[in-house]
C-alpha cells in the first residue's frame, strides 16, 4: 500500500512541477499577479509531496519490505541499520529521487530567502528550477520508477553493493548532489534574469551566496568521493581521472571561475555577460555530469544503469536545456554587455585570467572525457585516455593559476599596481625557496617535484597571510575582515595545503607491491613492517580474512595494522578493505592482495604516503571558504534597499497589474 | 594604422597564437596517452601499433594462471575464444580477477607475449563490459579473415 502512496506522491509532484514552470512565467510575461503567486506554493507543494515520496522509500528500507524490486535488488535482512538509510541512493533510481529533493529543497530555501526580490523576476527563478524537476521527475515516471513491485514478496533481498557499504559512502552522494544541483539556482538567476530582459548586476548579488554554498558543498562531495576511493578502493590513489571523477570536477572548475566572475560582476559590472554564460555552463556541466553516470554510456563502478531509454532521455533533456538555454543567451545577451573599464594590470584582469584557464581546464577535461565515446560513436575503435594526459595538460594550466593566486588580493579594482603587489609579497617570494630548500636539507634530498610542491605551497599560503596581514595593519579596527574577505582567505589558504599535499604526496610517497610470507619484513625508510599472517575474522554481515601487519622503528612497534578481505553474502565480489595509520606528516597503508600458493604467503602492497592528508584537509579549507563567505551579511542587507530603488519598471508594472 | 586597430591587432595574434599553441599541446597529449583496444584475434592479425602501447580485451582461460612462486610475476591466457594471447603480469591483481572473467589489461607487446603494467576487472561479474563483448564479437566476424594459425610475431 505505501510503495503506491509514494509513487503517486511522485504523480503529484510531477503535475505541481508543471504548474510550478509554466503559470509563473507565464504570469510574468502577461503581468498577471495570481498566476506569479503560484510559483511560491507550488514548489512547496511539490517539496511536500518529492519528501513525502522519498520518505517512503527511505521506510521501504528501513522495514525491509522486499516486495519492493529496488528495495529487495539493493538490501538484505543482514544489512545494518545505518546503511538501510544510505542504500536508498545507493543505485540508479534511489539517487535520482535524492537529486529530486535536493532540488526542491533547494528550490525552497530560493523562495523562502528571496521574498525581497521583485515577484516577476522570482516567479521567472522558480519556472526555470520547476522546468528542470519537471525533467528528472518525467525520467523518474518514464524510466526508473524506485517504487516498482516485485511479487510475490522475495524473502529476502539481494545485499547493497558492498563498495557502498562504508560510512564515506553515506555522505558522499548527498553532498555531491548539493553541489550540482545548486548551480541550478545560479543558472535560473540567469536565465530569469535573460528571460525578463532586463539584465543588470543585482541577480548577481542574489545569486552570489547560492552559489558559494553550492560550490563549497560540490568540494566536499567531491573530497569525500577522493577520500573514499584512497580507503576503500585498495590501490591508494586520491584521484584517477576516471570519467566519473571528471564529470563531478568540470562542473567544480567552471563554478570556482563562477564565483570569481561573480564577484567582479557584482562589485564592478564588468563581466556580465561572461557570468550569465558561466553559470550556464556550470549548470549545463552539471548536467552532463549525471548523463555520463547515470546513461551507462561509460563502462565503471558508478554506472549502474545500462537502460537506452535512459540515456536517450536524459540527452535529450539535456539537448533542450543546453541548447534552450544558450539560445536565450545568444538572444538578449547583446543588452548586457557593458560595465566599468579596467587596466590592464588590476583585479579584474587577474580573475579573467583565472576565468580563461579554469574555463580552459574545463574544457580540457571535457575534451578527454567525451573523446572516447566520440570515438565510438564515429567507430574510430575503442579509444581510451590515459591519466597522464590530464595530469600534464591541468598541471600545465594550474601553474599560471599557482604563480598568479597571491597577487589577486593585493591588486585594486579597476588600476593595479604591480610592483607594489609584488613588494608587499617580496617576504613569501624570499621565503619560498628558502623554505623548499630547508626541507630538502632536513629529509636529506627531496625530489624535484615535492621542492616545487612546498615552494608552490609556500608562495601561495604565506601571499594570503601577508594579505591578512596588510588588511590588519592598514584597515581600520572592526571592518578589516568581512566574511566575504575571509572565505577567500581561507579557501587560497586551502589551496596552499593543497598543492602541498598533492606534490609531495606524488614525487615521495613509497608504493611497494610484495610478496610476504609469515614473518618477513620489508623496510621502508626508517620503518620496518613485518607480516604477521592472516587470520579469519567475522563482521555483522561479512566474513574476511584479515592480515596482521606491526610496523616497527628501530625495534618498537609504532602501530600494528589489520587489513581486511572481506566476503559478502550472496557471492558478492570480495572488497578489499585497507588498513591505515593516518597521520599529519604521512600515512601508513596497508592492504592485502591475494594468497599465493599453499605456504601461506600472501600479496600484500605497503605504501607509505607523506602529506597525503593534506590533500583532503586542503579540499576542506575550501569548503570553509566557500560558506564563510557565503554568510556574508551584505548580501542580504543590501538587498532590501538596492530591491526597492532599483526594481525594473517592467517588474514593477506586472506586480501591480 | 590607428593606435586602437594596431592594439587590436596585436591582441588578436597573441590569442590566435595562444589557441596555437593550446590546440598543438593538447593533441600532442591526446595522440601520446591515447591507446585502443584489441582483442587477440586483431592483435594476432597485425592491427596493433607496433611497440605501442594498447589495451588487450578478452577472458582469462580456464586452468591458465601460473603463479611464480617467488615473486609476484603471473603469467595467464586471454582469450577471445578464438585466439589466445598469452599474458605476464608483475602486480597485485584486482579483486575480480579470476579464470573465465573478463578483464582489460594495459601494455604492450614483447616477444610474442603481451606484457602488462595493468589489469583491470570489472566489477559484476556476470557483467562484461561493452568493450570486452565487442572485442569478442568482433573476433567472430574476424574468423573468417584471420589464417588458422597465427603469423609470426
Amino acid at each position: 500500500m505505501l510503495p503506491e502512496l509514494g509513487q503517486f506522491a511522485l504523480i503529484l509532484a510531477l503535475l505541481l512541477a508543471l504548474v510550478q514552470c509554466v503559470l509563473p512565467i507565464y504570469g510574468a510575461w502577461r503581468g498577471n499577479a495570481a498566476l506569479i503567486a503560484v510559483g511560491r506554493r507550488a514548489a512547496a507543494g511539490q517539496f511536500v509531496f518529492v519528501a513525502l515520496a522519498f520518505g517512503i522509500l527511505t521506510y521501504a528500507f528501513v522495514s525491509q519490505d522486499f516486495s519492493v524490486a529496488y528495495v529487495a535488488e539493493n538490501s538484505n535482512l543482514s544489512l545494518p541499520w545505518y546503511y538501510r538509510f544510505s542504500a536508498v541512493w545507493g543505485a540508479h533510481e534511489g539517487s535520482l529521487l535524492l537529486w529530486i529533493l535536493i532540488l526542491n529543497v533547494w528550490t525552497v530555501a530560493v523562495a523562502a530567502f528571496s521574498r525581497r526580490l521583485p515577484d516577476a523576476f522570482m516567479a521567472r527563478v522558480l519556472g526555470v528550477l520547476g522546468f528542470v524537476s519537471l525533467g528528472f521527475l518525467l525520467f523518474t515516471a518514464l524510466t526508473s520508477n524506485p517504487f516498482l513491485r516485485h511479487l510475490p514478496a522475495l524473502a529476502d533481498g539481494n545485499d547493497l553493493n558492498p563498495v557502498l557499504q562504508d560510512p564515506g559512502l553515506i555522505m558522499h552522494p548527498p553532498m555531491l548532489y548539493t553541489g550540482y544541483v545548486g548551480f541550478s539556482v545560479a543558472f535560473a538567476f540567469a536565465i530569469a534574469a535573460l528571460l525578463g530582459g532586463e539584465v543588470d548586476a543585482r541577480w548577481v548579488r542574489w545569486s552570489r551566496p547560492w552559489t558559494n554554498v553550492a560550490w563549497a558543498f560540490l568540494t566536499l562531495g567531491i573530497a569525500l568521493g577522493s577520500w573514499w576511493s584512497y580507503y576503500v578502493l585498495g590501490w591508494g590513489g586520491w584521484w584517477f581521472w576516471d570519467p566519473v571523477e571528471n564529470a563531478s570536477f568540470m562542473p567544480w572548475l567552471v563554478g570556482t571561475a563562477l564565483i570569481h566572475s561573480q564577484a567582479v560582476t557584482e562589485k564592478r559590472g564588468s563581466f556580465r555577460a561572461w557570468t550569465l554564460l558561466l553559470a550556464i555552463f556550470a549548470f549545463s556541466l552539471s548536467l552532463l555530469g549525471t548523463f555520463l553516470v547515470r546513461s551507462g554510456v561509460l563502462t565503471s563502478v558508478h554506472a549502474f544503469a545500462s537502460d537506452p531509454r535512459r540515456g536517450v532521455f536524459i540527452l535529450v533533456f539535456l539537448g533542450i536545456v543546453v541548447g534552450g538555454s544558450l539560445l536565450i543567451y545568444a538572444l538578449r545577451a547583446p543588452k548586457v554587455a557593458g560595465g566599468e573599464v579596467f587596466a590592464a594590470v588590476s583585479r579584474e584582469t587577474a580573475i579573467l585570467i583565472n576565468n580563461l584557464l579554469f574555463a580552459c581546464a574545463a574544457a580540457m577535461v571535457l575534451l578527454g572525457t567525451l573523446y572516447p565515446l566520440i570515438g565510438d560513436a564515429l567507430n574510430l575503435g575503442r579509444i581510451s585516455i590515459g591519466p597522464p594526459y590530464f595530469g600534464f595538460m591541468f598541471a600545465l594550466l594550474m601553474l599560471p593559476v599557482v604563480l598568479l593566486i597571491p597577487f589577486g588580493p593585493f591588486l585594486r579594482w579597476r588600476v593595479g599596481d604591480w610592483r607594489a603587489a609584488l613588494r608587499a609579497l617580496r617576504p613569501a617570494l624570499i621565503a619560498a625557496p628558502l623554505i623548499a630548500l630547508a626541507a630538502w636539507m632536513i629529509a636529506g634530498g627531496l625530489p624535484f617535484k615535492a621542492l616545487i610542491g612546498v615552494a608552490a605551497s609556500i608562495w601561495v599560503g604565506f601571499g594570503i597571510v601577508l594579505y591578512a596581514l596588510s588588511r590588519w595593519r592598514n584597515a581600520p579596527a572592526g571592518r578589516r575582515y568581512t566574511p566575504e574577505m575571509l572565505g577567500m582567505i581561507c579557501a587560497h589558504f586551502g589551496v596552499a595545503v593543497f598543492l602541498a599535499g598533492v606534490l609531495i604526496v606524488e614525487a615521495t610517497g613509497v608504493e611497494r607491491d610484495l610478496r610476504m610470507s609469515k614473518g618477513s619484513t620489508v623496510e621502508i625508510g626508517t620503518l620496518t613492517f613485518r607480516f604477521d599472517g592472516v587470520g579469519h575474522t567475522q563482521g555483522p554481515n561479512y566474513s574476511a580474512d584479515q592480515g596482521t601487519i606491526t610496523v616497527l622503528r628501530q625495534g618498537e612497534i609504532v602501530t600494528v595494522l589489520h587489513p581486511q578481505k572481506r566476503q559478502y553474502p550472496n557471492n558478492a565480489p570480495i572488497q578489499t578493505v585497507a588498513s591505515i595509520d593516518p597521520g599529519i606528516t604521512r600515512d601508513l597503508y596497508v592492504a592485502l592482495g591475494e594468497p599465493l600458493g599453499d605456504d601461506g604467503a600472501w600479496a600484500v602492497r605497503v605504501y607509505v604516503k607523506p602529506f597525503v592528508h593534506w590533500i583532503w584537509l586542503g579540499a576542506i579549507f575550501m569548503m570553509l571558504g566557500g560558506f564563510v563567505a557565503a554568510a556574508d551579511r551584505r548580501f542580504r542587507v543590501m538587498r532590501a534597499p538596492t530591491a526597492e530603488i532599483a526594481a525594473p519598471p517592467a517588474a514593477v508594472a506586472a506586480a501591480q497589474t | 594604422m590607428t593606435p586602437t586597430r594596431k592594439r587590436r591587432l596585436i591582441a588578436v595574434a597573441l590569442i590566435l597564437v595562444a589557441v596555437g599553441i593550446a590546440t598543438v599541446l593538447t593533441v600532442l597529449a591526446l595522440q601520446q596517452n591515447m591507446t585502443y583496444l584489441f582483442s587477440p584475434s586483431e592483435v594476432l592479425a597485425g592491427h596493433t601499433p607496433g611497440g605501442a602501447n594498447f589495451r588487450l580485451g578478452g577472458v582469462v582461460l580456464e586452468h591458465s594462471i601460473k603463479r611464480d612462486s617467488t615473486s609476484l610475476k603471473v603469467d595467464f591466457v586471454v582469450t577471445d575464444r578464438f585466439h589466445d594471447m598469452p599474458v605476464e603480469y608483475t602486480g597485485i591483481l584486482p579483486d575480480l580477477f579470476r579464470e573465465g572473467q573478463s578483464i582489460v589489461a594495459t601494455g604492450k607487446m614483447e616477444n610474442g607475449h603481451f606484457v602488462a603494467q595493468q589489469v583491470l576487472a570489472k566489477h559484476d561479474e556476470t557483467y562484461m563490459p561493452k568493450e570486452v563483448a565487442e572485442a569478442i564479437a568482433k573476433a567472430k566476424a574476424m574468423k573468417r579473415d584471420v589464417p588458422a594459425t597465427p603469423p609470426q610475431g
